[in-house]
Order: C-alpha cells, then sequence, then structure tokens
C-alpha cells in the first residue's frame, strides 16, 4: 500500500460526468489557484486530457496514454486503472491519447513509448489515479448513505456499505463524485489483493485486429486526400540538383508533382499510381559527401578511431593496465552491421492542413514530436496541431522520428489539400535510422582458475544521442552505445570499457533493445570463449563471476533449470546460454541448435525473465516470443550494406525476416522477484543472439565474431 | 477496367487494367483490412481470395481479377465468426495486427483444402506471410485450434469447448 499527494485534476462532463485526469509537475500551490479542481469543473467543459471518463449511463472511457504497437499497451494499461478503481474488466471504452505532455511517460518525461517503460513507467501513476476515482466514488456513496467512508467497500462496478450489504452501482454515483475535491492521499491495493493485475489476459484489441476493422496510420483516408509516393536521394545526405517531372505530370492520376530538399513527391489520387509515376521523373542529384562510402570505409573509421579517441567508459582495479601479455590474454574482434527496422507496415503519415491548423494521422511511438515538428513545418502553434495517433504496424525504435511526419506535413501545405505519404518496402529499407553498427576488440587476461583477471573491451560505433538528444552525451561517452558493455555483472579485478564516437554519415536510431542488441551478444560470446578455453560449463563460468543472490543469478539458474542443462540432448544438436539485463529487467535464455545444409537452425529457446511484478504475464511471454523472433531475424540474416553511400538491400528478398518455419518452440519462465515492474518489450532480445552464436560455437568449435551468422566465418 | 465480386458484392472498377487489386481494393473500393507490405509478393500482408485461392493482390493486376470472386478479411465472414477468425481470438494470436488480415486469409485457405494440416503444411504455407512481431507460434496454434473446431463440427461450437479447456 502506498500512499501519496496528487495533482488530480478533477471535472463534471456534458451530462453529469466524472472526468479525472492528473497534472504531472504541476505544483500544489497552482493546482489550487487554478481553479481546475474540484467542483469548479462543473462548467461540463470536455476536459481533453482527462484519463479516466464515466458517465451516469453507465459508459466509462479510458485513455490509452501509450503507443498500441503490438506490445499490448491498450490492453496492459486498462488493467492498471481498472484494478484500482474496481472497474468491471472489459467494461469500458478505450481512446489513444492526444498529443499533450499530460500524457507523457513519468520514467522518460516526454510522452513517447519506448524504453520498455509502459509499464515500468505507468504502473504507479495509473493505480494512484484508478484508486484515487474509487475512493471519490466511496466519498459519493458516504455522502449519500451518511456513514463514514470507511464503513464502505468496493466490489467491480459497485459500492458496498459492508454492515448492512446496501450497495451502489458507480454510473450513479459518478454525477456526484464529479462535484467531490480529489482525495489528499490515495491508498493502493497491497498485491495480494490484486484480482486483475498479474492474470494472464487477454488482448483488447484481438477482434478488431481479426477483421480487418483495426485502422493503422496507412489507412487514413481524410476527403480530398492526395498520396505521394517520393523519390528521395539515394546517398545519405544527398540533396535534389534538378528534375524532369514533364512524363510523371501526363502519367495517368497524377495531380502534382512537388520538389523538396531532399527529393521529389508525385501525388495521386491513389497511391499506386503516384509510385508508378515516380519511375518517370528524370532526376539529377547533389549526391553530397557520402557517395564513395561504403563497408570497408566505414570499417576503416572504426578502426582507426578505436585506436585513437577510445574514451574510458567504466575502469575496475588497474583497467587496461593490467592485461597480461603472456599466453593468459585471449584476445578478439567482434563486428555487428547496421540493421533497418522494417515494421511490417511501412512509414508513413498524413497531414491536412488548413488555415484553421493542422490534422494528422500518424503511427506514432512520439506523438509530442509529431506535433512539434508539424507544428515547425506548417508554421503554426503547436496547439492548433491536433495528432490522431493510430494503431502502429511495429515499432521498435523506428516510429520515435518523425522524418515521414514532415513530408506529409510539407506536401500538405504545398498541395493545398491532405496528402498521405506511404513509403514503399526498398523506401523503407533504404531511408531508415538504422541500429548502428559496432566494431569490438576484446582481451581478457585469465588466471590460474580460468576466469577473467582483467577484461578489456574497446567499442567504436555511431552515435544515437549525439542527433536524438545531444544532452545525453557526457565526456564523448553515449550511454546507449555502452549499454549491456560497461555495465555487465561479472565481477572481474581489472575491467576497463572504453567508447571512441565515429560517425560515418548513416543516420542511426533506437532500433529494439539499443545498444543491448549488440553489447550483449559481444559480451556474453566473448565470455564463453573464456569459459570454453578454461574449460569450465558456461552456466558455472558465470555463476562464479555473478554475486551469489543477485536477480542475474536467478534467471540464469532458472533457464538452465527449464532446460535441463547438463542433460541429455539431441544427436548433432548443441546448446548456448547467454545472460543479459536491459531495461530494467533480467533475462537469461538457452537455445538449442544444429546445422541443416551447411545453415543455423533454431529448435528451441528456454528464456528466464524476471520483469519484477508481471501485470500481464501473457502479454510478457508474447513480448518474449515476439523479442526472440527480432533477434533471430537479426542474428541470421540482419545486414544492412553500404555501397556508394547508399543502402544495397531492399526488400524482404535481400533483407529477409525469420518465418513460421524458422521459429523456434520458445518456453518461458517468469521469474517472480516481488519487485516493482521492469520492463518486457525488448530485455527478451539481448540474450538470443549470443545464447544461439555460444551453441553453434560448441557445436563447430569456432566462435562467432561477427553478425548475422555465417558458419565457416572464422575457419 | 475489372468487374468482380468483392466478397459477395459485383464491383466495376475503372482504374488501369496493370494496378495490382490491393490498391485498387483499398484505394478504390475503399476496404482497408487488406495491407500494404513488400509490393513484391514476399510477405503475404496483402493475401486475398481470388475464387478460393490464397492471392498476393499486391503482385495481382485487377484485370486478372475480372469476373473473379474476391474475398478481404472483411469478407471472409459476417460477423468475424469465421472458424480461424474465432481461433485467432480464442489464442491471443495478433500483437501489432498488421499482418494478421494476410495470415488469417492464408490460413483459411490452407484449412479448407488441407483440414487437419501437419506442422510441415502449416510451413509450407504459411512461411510466406511474414510477422515482425513473431506470433508464429501463436498462429500456429490458432490454426490446429481451427482444424479441431471444423473437424467438431463447422459451427464454432469445437472452439468453445477449447476455448474453456
Amino acid at each position: 500500500m502506498t500512499t501519496r499527494r496528487q495533482f488530480l485534476k478533477v471535472s463534471a462532463a456534458v451530462g453529469g460526468g466524472l472526468l479525472v485526469g492528473f497534472r504531472f509537475g504541476a505544483p500544489e500551490s497552482a493546482m489550487a489557484a487554478d481553479g481546475t479542481s474540484g467542483a469548479s469543473g462543473a462548467s461540463g467543459v470536455f476536459e481533453p486530457n482527462a484519463w479516466i471518463e464515466m458517465h451516469p449511463d453507465g459508459r466509462t472511457m479510458l485513455t490509452i496514454s501509450g503507443s498500441e504497437m503490438g506490445q499490448g499497451a491498450m490492453t496492459v494499461i486498462p488493467m492498471m486503472i481498472a484494478e484500482e478503481l474496481d472497474l468491471p474488466w472489459g467494461e469500458f471504452d478505450t481512446r489513444f491519447a492526444p498529443a499533450d505532455e499530460a500524457y507523457a511517460n513519468p520514467a522518460l518525461g516526454s510522452q513517447v513509448t519506448g524504453g520498455s517503460a509502459t509499464v515500468r513507467g505507468f504502473y504507479t501513476k495509473l493505480r494512484e489515479v484508478g484508486a484515487a476515482t474509487r475512493e471519490m466514488l466511496m466519498q459519493a456513496a458516504a455522502n449519500r448513505w451518511d456513514v463514514p467512508l470507511t464503513d464502505l467497500r468496493t466490489e467491480p462496478g459497485v459500492v458496498v456499505h459492508t454492515a448492512t450489504g446496501r450497495q451502489v452501482e458507480y454510473k450513479d454515483l459518478v454525477a456526484d463524485a464529479a462535484q467531490l475535491e480529489p482525495p489528499e492521499e490515495v491508498f493502493t491495493k497491497d498485491r495480494k489483493d490484486f484480482r486483475i493485475i498479474g492474470k494472464p489476459t487477454k488482448r483488447l484489441d484481438t477482434p478488431q485486429k481479426v477483421t480487418g476493422q483495426a485502422d493503422f496510420g496507412i489507412d487514413a483516408r481524410p476527403d480530398g486526400l492526395l498520396q505521394a509516393s517520393i523519390e528521395r536521394c539515394p546517398v545519405f545526405g544527398g540533396k535534389l540538383k534538378s528534375v524532369d517531372a514533364d512524363e510523371a505530370r501526363k502519367a495517368d492520376g497524377v495531380e502534382d508533382v512537388i520538389e523538396l530538399e531532399h527529393g521529389v513527391a508525385v501525388l495521386a489520387r491513389d497511391w499506386w499510381s503516384a509510385d508508378q509515376a515516380r519511375g518517370k521523373l528524370s532526376i539529377e542529384w547533389d549526391e553530397g559527401d557520402l557517395a564513395d562510402l561504403d563497408d570497408e570505409a566505414i570499417d576503416a573509421q572504426f578502426q582507426e578511431r578505436i585506436k585513437k579517441d577510445a574514451r574510458s567508459a567504466r575502469t575496475e582495479g588497474r583497467g587496461a593496465d593490467a592485461l597480461g601479455s603472456d599466453e593468459n590474454t585471449h584476445s578478439a574482434t567482434y563486428r555487428v552491421p547496421y540493421l533497418a527496422h522494417t515494421t511490417m507496415e511501412p512509414m508513413n503519415a498524413t497531414a491536412s492542413v488548413t488555415d484553421d491548423g493542422v490534422t494528422l494521422w500518424v503511427p506514432t511511438q512520439a506523438p509530442g514530436s509529431v506535433q512539434q515538428v508539424a507544428a515547425e513545418v506548417a508554421g503554426v502553434d503547436k496547439e492548433k496541431v491536433t495528432v490522431h495517433t493510430t494503431f502502429l504496424g511495429g515499432g521498435f525504435g523506428r516510429r520515435f522520428e518523425t522524418d515521414f511526419v514532415r513530408e506529409a506535413v510539407e506536401l500538405s501545405k504545398r498541395a493545398g489539400r491532405p496528402v498521405k505519404v506511404i513509403y514503399s518496402r526498398p523506401d523503407d529499407v533504404r531511408h531508415d535510422f538504422y541500429r548502428p553498427a559496432a566494431y569490438n576488440e576484446l582481451s581478457a587476461t585469465l588466471g590460474d582458475d580460468g576466469l577473467p583477471v582483467t577484461w578489456v573491451h574497446r567499442i567504436a560505433s555511431p552515435s544515437i544521442w549525439s542527433r536524438v538528444a545531444p544532452g545525453m552525451v557526457k565526456d564523448g561517452i553515449d550511454p546507449a552505445a555502452i549499454e549491456g558493455a560497461a555495465d555487465h555483472p561479472y565481477q572481474i579485478e581489472n575491467i576497463a570499457v572504453s567508447y571512441a564516437q565515429v560517425d560515418p554519415g548513416i543516420p542511426v536510431g533506437f532500433w529494439r533493445s539499443v545498444g543491448h542488441s549488440h553489447n550483449a551478444y559481444i559480451v556474453e560470446s566473448f565470455l564463453d570463449e573464456l569459459a570454453r578455453r578454461a574449460d569450465v560449463d558456461p552456466v558455472e563460468y558465470r555463476l562464479q563471476l555473478l554475486e551469489g543472490d543477485s536477480r542475474h543469478v536467478g534467471v540464469l539458474k532458472r533457464a538452465a533449470e527449464m532446460a535441463d542443462w547438463g542433460g541429455e540432448v539431441p544427436e548433432g544438436r548443441a546448446r548456448g546460454v547467454a545472460l543479459a539485463k536491459s531495461f530494467g529487467s533480467y533475462c537469461a535464455q538457452v537455445a538449442e541448435v544444429s546445422i541443416e545444409d551447411g545453415k543455423p537452425r533454431v529448435h528451441k529457446v528456454w528464456c528466464a525473465l524476471d520483469c519484477g511484478i508481471a501485470v500481464n504475464p501473457a502479454g510478457v511471454e508474447r513480448q518474449v516470443h515476439s523479442s526472440i523472433a527480432y533477434g533471430l531475424t537479426a542474428a541470421l540474416f540482419g545486414k544492412i550494406t553500404i555501397k556508394n553511400g547508399r543502402v544495397q538491400e531492399q526488400n524482404f528478398n535481400d533483407y529477409q525476416a525469420v518465418s513460421i518455419d524458422q521459429m523456434p518452440e520458445v518456453e518461458v519462465g517468469i521469474v517472480d522477484s516481488g519487485q516493482p515492474p521492469g520492463g518486457v518489450g525488448e530485455p527478451g532480445l539481448p540474450p538470443l543472439a549470443p545464447a544461439v552464436v555460444n551453441a553453434l560455437a560448441s557445436l563447430t568449435g569456432k566462435p562467432i565474431r561477427r553478425l548475422p551468422i555465417e558458419l565457416g566465418d572464422e575457419a | 477496367m475489372a468487374t468482380l465480386t468483392i466478397n459477395g458484392r459485383s464491383v466495376t472498377l475503372e482504374v488501369a487494367d496493370n494496378m495490382p487489386l490491393l490498391w485498387a481494393i483499398r484505394d478504390y473500393i475503399g476496404l482497408t483490412g487488406t495491407k500494404f507490405g513488400c509490393g513484391a509478393g514476399l510477405c503475404g500482408a496483402c493475401t486475398v481470395h481470388v475464387d478460393g485461392e490464397a492471392t498476393r493482390s499486391c503482385i495481382t493486376p485487377v484485370a486478372s481479377a475480372d469476373g473473379k470472386e474476391v474475398t478481404t478479411i472483411e469478407g471472409l465472414s459476417s460477423a468475424g465468426d469465421h472458424p480461424v477468425q474465432l481461433a485467432w481470438v480464442a489464442e491471443d494470436a495478433p500483437q501489432c495486427g498488421y499482418c494478421q488480415s494476410g495470415q488469417i486469409m492464408q490460413a483459411a485457405a490452407l484449412l479448407a483444402d488441407t483440414p487437419d494440416p501437419s506442422d510441415e503444411d502449416i510451413d509450407r504455407a504459411m512461411k510466406g506471410n511474414l510477422c515482425r512481431c513473431g506470433t508464429y507460434n501463436q498462429i500456429r496454434a490458432a490454426i490446429k485450434h481451427a482444424s479441431r473446431a471444423n473437424m467438431a463440427g463447422n459451427d464454432g461450437q469445437g472452439i468453445d469447448k477449447e476455448v474453456s479447456a
């Protein structure tokens, strides 16, 4: 049970309903002074940033403050509110939040969905708003019956007078409750009293997703819509020099051709006609400085900078000075490539710019950024920009970006009509903000017991935060580049982890599990190299390096137990293990693999996850499956190739994704540490690649030091 | 121009003969449940039935559907109660949901041909339908679920039994 002072905002809805919202960050005095709390809200004006709307006819509307991109926000957010409000499960409608600071995720400080933070960030706030609302309903009943509040309790949807059993439904209390002051203190339930949180709960959006009714961004169709296909300069940073659009303009269905700084947009009534006509453009590009860039040149930059510019991210003991030069030192170089996101729904945005402002329909992880960017491009105040966040056909970090929003707003403004920009799949693959490539040099000196005494890890890679929020980069260290590497949990006397920021010019961005996506692979694979060299079982090796009762140990032991580690393994198969903490959760995986026709095949993955309180265990399990599929795609296939400053891959034929026949069986064990919720959308990803490569290495005897996996690479 | 039956309704489309069926369905008929994923028949998000066959609408010229019967996700059942849809709900299969129209249309065609598919049958029929959220294990379970329900009597009763089991 927690007790907190609230910054609640209560007002009455038209028809006598109750609206409960939060004022994040508002000082209490301002709350009291601005007249928005208590009965003053009885003006009947709709409160746009309400979290909960309850009406006398029994309708309840809950606001979904996170984007629904498959991770289950639309289900888990109501679970947290309904638990404390004692709302009958499922007896409510939902809406996606508009762009409004009020819906900022407390863990992130802004209205974005990512960092595996929806449950982590909102767990306390949403339960508090639910609990406060419940308490106001109870107070309304107490006033009506003239009994003390303490004589009342709730059951789903009703307030009950405990002594007499007298009941009143919430809907009959909402008008009275809307006239009350919000409670000074809020009491949330003890975990043992939860009836919704912790129960495997089915998604609320499934019925509309199996009938084609769910509206994604790409489905937006405002009146008068034009659809745009844009030819962008294929070289990063390049610009339009000139275009001959005569043929394109004459093509069937084309209504306009608009020159942009970085490309040319063809607009037509339907997208296909625009895309076809785009092929008729004759363009000359100013390709800029990167027209000769290729993978070899990028790798050379990494190697040069790692020697000159590596800065310390962590030093323990004597650091790199302790590195032995004798035969007890083991060294390796690891590389990972740039990766595209390839959400199933290609990037798109729909904008309508009029004299009154801007209306947008966008599948976005960052409605606030969308609003900001649209205001800038359209030259209007933010308040004049309305953002409709739709369902997202996958996010994975790509939909933090607003490049497609900028384009849609500019085109609508110039065309004078609503415009939907849709990326073709090749556009989507070739104009992404990629998971950074990384070059890593590792060395470890082993003691007589075979365990490392000294661990040295140098990382060269591009920086995401330098573009997104430069203030996050301190002393040249981008926290996203070193996460999972500088903070690994192994107790080693001398540790030196360093980072050299390199910017070859390829745009980089957040990609599911960010730095952990490569650092866990590198740390956990190199650690397995050491274990093999020491001839110690890799689970045992890790246990010897971990603190005895840590959550790391908890998940490692659980995964080993689930897989019957050390037991019989089918002929021709081998197992590998890996461990990683990310986004507040601890995850260990065991992968069972074989080699079929010279290619890796992953048969099964056992995954133990300690994500604290699992609010929706069914959702947690699905997110583990999802992370494994996404991580396996990267491990087996993921590689963006740069040549002449251009991305060479373009579609699912050359930028493959794991298909159903390649999906391993997955067994998930949720380790209940009773801790507050950790992240769930990403922590299942980092251990996957190393578990798989460690298993393959025990089959072949050779480490796999670059992704995607190529067997024989190190032969 | 093409005249075809879509979800039981006759429609004449005055569009270029080579316009992919996908875009005719989405942008002219206005049914948006069928999704654009790759434009090259590589991901299966656009799968519809043409005369009962699972077909990639993004690489099917509208003229080739002239005179044929096209079924989209919106027409698979009148109330979202096709056995495959019910099985998808029972197994809580979708995540982001974007690929699921195509997955369901592909699975419905598989079960129409092969009422009791093996794992290999499922792999063969479904491997062209990509899902970046990784719902494959739930899709496999849902197909088996729908298969059992169909065998128990094609009225959804079997599914109810499965749900309560």
